[in-house]
């Protein structure tokens, strides 16, 4: 049953070293906090799943905690290349990292056939495409019915999946709103969820009947931290910040400078300075 | 291009390529150049163009251009938002778009690109962002329209890596893979506008863009170019095209740049 904890025992009862972890959030609601914590814990060895890396893994692959990566996009949405991603497989610094690359669509199906509970997922994709003659992990079936040919790949099932959310009941269920993204899929397709939310309200009696709800029996624990998915934004509570998006592609760039970043804006710091972050973006979000 | 024709060549590319859009397409965005065009469409002759950007929103009409799929702005003009995998299953493999616009780092003379690598895959010399979204949109979508500046380094003879299939090695090579839509039907770029030949499949210019030689397109094209017998003039942007993408562009550079003053500290 869900837990409400403070984001630093949250994570060190829910994520060990090794595990396969999914921080999800499309664009939106990008779990940065819960990552950030990940990272002043140190795990290591971690196979880092997300369909767009974002700064979040690119943060996580420059302080050497991915042996593989799991993805279908790794680059800084809008801004171009994520730097740390690139040096791990190009140069293996600071440590090689195993990749295995899908489409959108391929993690999509996976994560959707993970919490569906079945071993992989069908779907019309990749023909023609160079990613599975690369990817063992694409394979194809033959439709019984009909005789087509399909892609299959194998479900996402991670041992943990960390994402933010808007706001929690005081029971514990959660709404996500907005760009919904993969959240739903990925927090039932893992062992166990972890969700950072907003703020925690007391009841949810007076919301549309259809709004994306998580019950509270489906989550091992909720930290509250608000602006916990800076520079990505929270739908209704502050924007996105765009323009951090675009520094992250010069810090990025270099070793020295990103190591000094990490120590000054994450290792130095706690769950408790994101809500500072946003103060500037919340206006009209 | 002759001297100070009024606009620039990356804005005659973004305006040709909105006028090929129309008021009842269905078009899944890339980011980017496609966006901008499909903007600008949408805010000219196609006011009721449905646009759909792979983070789940459908029919938005963003203020402002976004700086990833997934901005906020997205969302909040959109008709409904959906989760990611319906948008890849229902809308996108459920046969529901009618373009797919998509952008290009490596594009070869079939209309096969590659955003994913330069050199081999296992060891390569730069890794890029990948496919994203473009493998399905590619070959799901009734027809993908392509548009990008013209270099010898993004058009080449052979792609490092087949992000997304195109018309493969011509011909059709669609259709022997099991693939059933029409795949790159044009493509626009800063100074031409190209088709594919009916049988070959191989991009042919059709149209140059005012001022553009011939000698021009060849020189920034690492293929052979083949140029079609009645070669046409693209027309100039119009007023209203050219005031309504520099306006676009003014309030996307004003909203991007107004988010940052202080870092994240």
């Amino acid at each position: 049953m869900v837990k409400f904890l403070p984001l630093k025992q949250a994570v060190a009862e829910n994520l060990n070293n090794g595990d396969s972890v999914a921080f999800e959030g499309f664009t939106h609601l990008i779990p940065t906090a819960a990552a950030h914590e990940a990272i002043r814990q140190g795990f290591r060895d971690l196979t880092l799943i997300r369909m767009t890396p974002d700064l979040i893994y690119d943060q996580m692959i420059g302080m050497g905690m991915a042996k593989k990566i799991v993805f279908s996009y790794v680059g800084n949405p809008g801004v171009g290349l994520l730097r740390r991603a690139r040096d791990a497989i190009e140069n293996g610094f600071p440590r090689s990292i195993e990749i295995e690359e899908h489409s959108h669509a391929g993690m999509a199906n996976a994560y959707e056939a993970g919490a569906a509970g079945l071993p992989c997922a069908v779907f019309r994709g990749y023909r023609g495409a160079g990613l599975a003659a690369v990817n063992p992990n694409i394979k194809s079936v033959t439709c019984p019915f009909t005789g087509e040919v399909l892609a299959a790949v194998p479900s996402i099932r991670p041992d943990v999946t960390f994402i933010h959310a808007q706001k929690a009941d005081r029971k514990g269920n959660v709404l996500v709103e907005g760009i919904i993204g993969i959240q739903k899929e990925a927090v039932l397709a893992a062992s166990r969820a972890v969700v950072t939310v907003e703020e925690v309200v007391d009841n949810f009696d007076d919301l549309h009947p259809n709004l994306t709800v998580l019950p509270r029996w489906t989550i091992a624990a909720i930290s509250v931290v608000p602006g916990g998915s800076h520079p990505s934004y929270a739908h209704g509570y502050y924007a996105r910040d765009n323009a951090a998006y675009l520094e992250w592609d010069e810090i990025a760039a270099d070793r020295e400078k990103f190591q000094a970043w990490m120590q000054a804006n994450v290792i130095e710091k706690s769950a408790d300075d994101f809500a500072a972050r946003v103060d500037h973006l919340r206006k009209a979000a | 291009m002759s001297d100070n024709p009024g606009f620039t060549p990356n804005e005659m590319m973004t305006i040709a390529a909105s006028r090929a859009l129309h008021n009842d397409d269905v078009c899944f965005v890339g980011i980017g150049a496609p966006s901008a065009a499909c903007n600008v469409a949408r805010l000219t002759h196609a006011p009721d163009i449905t646009l759909i950007y792979e983070s789940g929103t459908i029919g938005t009409a963003p203020d402002v251009l976004p700086l990833s799929i997934g901005d906020g702005e997205l969302c909040e003009t959109a008709v409904t938002t959906v989760a990611v995998p319906e948008m890849f299953r229902y809308w996108l493999q459920g046969g529901r778009i009618s373009i797919g616009f998509l952008g290009a780092a490596q594009l070869d003379k079939f209309g096969n690109i590659n955003t994913t690598v330069i050199g081999d895959y296992f060891h390569p010399k730069t890794r890029l962002p990948g496919g994203g979204g473009a493998p399905e949109i590619a070959t799901s979508s009734k027809e993908i329209y392509i548009t990008m500046a013209q270099t010898k380094r993004g058009m080449v003879e052979k792609i490092d890596f087949f992000t997304s299939f195109g018309h493969g090695e011509g011909g059709d090579h669609r259709k022997r893979l099991g693939i059933d839509t029409a795949g790159p039907t044009l493509l626009i770029t800063d100074l031409a506008i190209w088709k594919p030949d009916p049988v070959s499949k191989e991009f042919t210019v059709v149209s140059l863009h005012p001022g553009v030689t011939r000698q021009q397109v060849q020189e920034s094209c690492g293929w052979v170019v083949k140029f079609t017998d009645t070669l046409d003039e693209t027309p100039a942007p119009s007023e209203l095209e050219l005031t309504t993408l520099r306006d676009l562009q003014a309030r996307t550079k004003a909203a991007h740049a107004g988010t940052g003053k202080e870092k994240a500290a």
